[in-house]
């Protein structure tokens, strides 16, 4: 019987199971094995919010999206080609997003009596035609493991928990993949296991070879290698890139990083991450809870480290009187809030770009901090390395911007070389200068910027304080017009920082047009996919995507008046373009999305055409 | 700004100009004054010494010292300097706290601070009372006080603070009092010489809103009968002609008279700092003297003393560890992570 292989731009495969089914497991090996065949790529996955949910049920399905082609990608895909369910929940709850015609690969044994009345369905979707349309594969993948495993002396559930391998096994055919890198994963995860391993590597040849020899399978996909800048890559996801961006930033810096955290959703792998890097002199603290946390990174940063804390809306709001603490003393520190959605406990482990307003305004008194925000995963590197670099010589707190999208998602990353990565200068005053009788604690350089002295410093003690200060000496000072001026004069200082930021460029479009499309953080991919595909069809549309927010590009206000109308999509009630508004004193069209979930290119789309009818 | 010369300071170089703005006849005048002397005899420098506070009357302490210092918010005293301590692990690092700063709104943090043991000094102002916010009762008042908050008589329970730095295993705890200079002196050295967090308990009188809360343990009358100086491997004996004495009777710490030829000092509760069960019944002398007459004294000096690994020793032995296992980071290598591709 002859295979064919059929060549295709771009697939979109979701893989859906139980948490316990391994997905986030074989999503991230078949991403990295796909990144090593040279596409460009997009990830996201999604978990339930609880860490075992009741199997079987929609409440304990766990997914991961995988966005694969031979040209750029910029989002993990708005629909899915495939969709793996390992059970009817799995099903159930992703269906709605599989493309019409798309390709279900369905393991029936997760579609029995049990599993249908977990997951609230009274007849069974492979047999009573509702998935008519669809390509279903049926395969009994439990039963074809256990099969494969007979001969191991493992137990039944032992064996089972094998079965993500046979469903990437068989991936690997249906995509012409190797399998070399998810061996050799494998070969370091259960090195002390043997036996595991070995059932491991049998079951996911096995998934292979079924693809390979069973009849019903005639056609392979071979997506092409995408064109994109040449050079070295890695996979990387958000969390990742903040955690090798602050360690760089340190190392540049030359200065000890401190991590104060307390664990947050989806904030805590940057805890993790940090805390396998000892041998970079990061410090790492989890602290009893979140006020502690800032406290402590605040204390470091009057030490002299970098102090740096993270967590997600929540916890921001606990850190809000600290925070102000540090733009009162003026000090370095970064905050990163990795955003969920909100208010309160809200969605945990959901998306949503609803702290900006926090960011902005959440905080006592007259209170302004820098604000910068990631676009993408990688981005996280390059934004929390200017977060450091922006703390350190401007001496204000930074806040900096992901959420639970960029956190998690992963893409492709052509890293730097450290020797290209320009040094942060850092200058602590070590003494008295010719002409000083005293240390001035707060007077100010030509940017507004205070010095910054270590403790242990021989004749420049001073003391600082949340009680407002006098201007240069630090003392405490209720004087009406002083606190005025120091007000205004930690406004100035963060205004200032405008003149060391990038003008804003734009990401795509033309220099006048129509439509301005103006994002900030994780809609980044959507929006920059749906001006690429608007422009090819000659819509006079262009992209800017903010990533300072705080103080904002100087060309900003010039940007916006060469286009028509601007248009500000956002995973919120619409918080930019109430910013916007009031900044610069112009009408916004909003299009917002508050379900937890990225806004897709096809939405867009939708929005921008209407908008210029 | 004063800059020694010779290089030896003396408490008023550990002072700053700054007008000291506490109530005329505030008990943290004695307090500030036994801290300047204090590090001065002990030969440390204004530059090597930081004091952290929170916010209340006793939280003004860092203004007044010529050192580096930070005037935190409220109840995070402890948090800020634990940060501070593990960037800036050699400084002399001191933080003031009081009732309500340290016991009601900071008490998560003292606890934490107290079991990881970091290597600074607590100094817990005690006044029964908030000052700063003129009048309310603190969670040290006594039930049925009658405050500005509590008209009808205080229901709170209150917190015995040693106790509570007992159960979180602290590692150096003591108590003194404002009106006791030498004292307080003496055991402000205790403090700086404990490696690990001392948590030093200071009976402070708060003049305007709580006169007289500890005028029992200071009073020349009463004060014989109603206290207890500790000493290390010492009897545990008190009173006017040290004619009273505290053994132990089964379980149960007795008050004893030594002059009535029943018991001698033989038979005496002999203090051993080091010994946690023991410490656990003297945070426990806690009873009101003025309550009743069966009541034990009110214990002053080094309740605890005990040596264990500080927070801020391990996380850097941490360190040292993970360069010794790895090598020092490599900083490409963390750019490149452990699987890459090239793109032509
Ligand atoms: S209110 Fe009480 S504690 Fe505060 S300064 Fe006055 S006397 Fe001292």
């Amino acid at each position: 019987m002859t295979k064919t292989t059929e060549l295709r731009d771009e697939i979109t495969i979701k893989f859906a199971g139980d948490s316990g089914d391994g997905m986030q497991l074989t999503g991230s090996q078949f991403t990295n094995n796909t990144a090593l065949a040279g596409n460009d790529i997009s990830t996201f996955p999604d978990f339930p919010a609880e860490i075992r949910a009741p199997q079987g049920t929609l409440a304990g399905v766990s997914g991961f999206q995988l966005h694969f082609s031979s040209r750029p990608v910029f989002t993990p895909g708005d629909q899915y080609d495939v969709l793996v369910a390992m059970n009817a929940a799995a099903l159930k709850a992703n269906l709605k997003t599989l493309k019409k015609e798309g390709t279900i690969i369905a393991n029936i044994s997760g579609f029995d009596k049990k599993n249908l009345r977990l997951s609230k369905q009274e007849s069974n979707p492979l047999e009573d035609g509702s998935l008519e349309g669809y390509r279903v594969i049926e395969m009994d993948i439990t039963r074809l493991t256990r099969e494969c495993l007979k001969e191991f002396k493992l137990g039944t559930k032992e064996k089972d928990r094998s079965k993500n391998m046979f469903v990437l096994g068989f991936l690997y055919w249906m995509y012409n993949r190797k399998m070399d890198s998810t061996i050799s994963f494998l070969e370091t995860k259960f090195k002390k296991k043997p036996e595991v391993l070995a059932a491991n590597i049998k079951t996911l040849k096995a998934g292979y070879h079924y693809g390979e020899t069973t009849e019903t399978f005639t056609t392979r996909y071979e997506v092409k290698p995408a064109s994109i800048p040449p050079g070295e890559y890695r996979n990387i996801m958000g969390n990742q890139a903040l955690v090798i961006g602050l360690i760089t930033a340190a190392q540049k810096a030359k200065l000890p990083l401190f991590y104060g955290t307390y664990p947050i959703t989806p904030a805590s792998d940057i805890l993790h991450g940090l805390s396998k890097y000892k041998n970079f002199g990061v410090r790492t603290f989890q602290a009893e809870d979140e006020i502690a946390a800032v406290c402590a990174a605040l204390g470091a940063s009057y030490g002299g480290n970098i102090g740096v804390t993270g967590t997600s809306g929540p916890g921001l709001a606990l850190k809000g009187e600290a925070i102000g603490l540090a733009v009162m003393l003026e000090l370095p520190m970064v905050i990163c809030n990795i955003q969920r959605g909100g208010p309160s406990t809200g969605l945990p482990t959901k998306t949503e770009q609803s702290d900006l307003l926090q960011a902005f305004y959440g905080r006592n008194g007259e209170c302004p901090m820098p604000i910068i925000a990631a676009a993408s995963p990688s981005d996280c590197f390059e934004v929390a390395f200017e977060a450091c670099r922006i703390t350190l010589q401007h001496m204000t707190p930074i806040m900096l911007l992901s959420d639970g999208y960029i956190a998690n998602g992963a893409e492709p990353w052509k890293f730097p070389k450290a020797a290209d990565i320009p040094a942060i200068e850092v200058g602590f005053k070590t003494e008295l200068g010719a002409e000083e009788e005293e240390f001035l604690p707060y007077k100010r350089d030509e940017n507004y910027v205070r010095e910054w002295v270590i403790p242990g410093t021989e004749g420049l003690q001073h003391r600082l304080g949340g009680l407002e200060k006098e201007a240069n000496t630090g003392n405490v000072s209720y004087d009406p017009a002083n606190h005025e001026y120091m007000v205004k004069i930690r406004q100035a200082k963060v205004d200032k920082i405008a003149d060391f930021i990038p003008l804003q460029a734009l990401d795509n479009g033309p220099e006048q047009g129509d439509l301005l499309i103006v994002g900030w953080g994780s809609t980044y991919g959507a929006i920059k996919s749906a001006t690429r595909d608007l422009l090819k069809e000659g819509y006079q549309v262009a992209h800017a995507h903010i990533r300072y927010l705080r103080p904002f590009p100087k060309n900003l206000s010039d940007l916006f008046k060469n286009y028509k109308k601007i248009l500000v999509p956002e995973i919120n009630n619409g918080q930019l373009s109430k910013i916007i508004r009031e900044e610069f004193l112009i009408e916004v069209e909003q299009y917002n999305k508050i379900q937890g979930v990225p806004i897709t290119k096809g939405e867009l789309i939708t929005v921008v055409k209407q908008l210029l009818k | 700004m004063s800059i020694n010369t010779n290089g030896v300071f003396k408490a008023k170089d550990f002072a700053t100009d700054q007008d000291v703005r506490w109530c005329p006849g505030c008990g943290d005048y004695s307090i500030l004054k036994q801290v300047q002397t204090v590090l001065a005899q002990l030969g440390l420098r204004p530059a090597e010494t930081a004091v952290i506070s929170g916010i209340g009357c006793s939280s003004r302490f860092p203004y007044y010292m010529n050192t580096y210092g930070v005037h935190s918010i409220h109840g995070r005293a402890p948090a800020v300097a634990s940060g501070l301590r593990i960037a800036n692990p050699d400084i002399s690092l001191w933080l003031v706290t009081g009732d309500g700063d340290g016991l009601s709104i900071g008490a998560g943090h003292l606890v934490h601070a107290l079991r990881r043991n970091f290597n600074f000094n607590i100094l817990l102002f005690n006044n029964q009372i908030y000052g700063l916010t003129k009048g309310q009762y603190s969670p040290t008042s006594e039930q049925e006080k009658i405050t500005k908050s509590t008209p009808m008589g205080s229901i709170d329970y209150p917190i015995n603070p040693l106790a509570l730095a007992q159960g979180a295993d602290a590692s150096f705890i003591a108590r003194s009092m404002d009106r006791d200079p030498k004292h307080l002196q003496a055991m402000l050295k205790r403090c700086h010489g404990h490696k690990g967090t001392a948590l030093l308990e200071i009976y402070q009188n708060c003049n305007i809103f709580n006169d007289g809360a500890f005028f029992t343990f200071s009073d020349k009358a009463t004060r014989p009968a109603s206290t207890i100086y500790l000493e290390h491997e010492q009897p545990l004996v008190f009173g006017k002609e040290g004619e009273l004495g505290i053994r132990i009777d089964g379980w149960k710490p007795q008050v004893v008279r030594l002059d009535e030829g029943a018991y001698s000092k033989d038979d005496l509760w002999v203090h051993d700092e080091k010994d946690q069960f023991k410490s656990q019944m003297l945070t426990r002398f806690f009873d009101n003297p003025t309550a009743g007459e069966d009541f034990l004294p009110r214990p002053f000096g080094v309740l605890y003393a005990i040596e264990r690994p500080t927070y801020d020793d391990l996380i850097l032995a941490q360190l040292d560890q993970a360069i010794e296992e790895k090598g020092a980071g490599d900083l490409d290598a963390l750019l490149a992570g452990s699987e890459t591709w090239v793109v032509k």
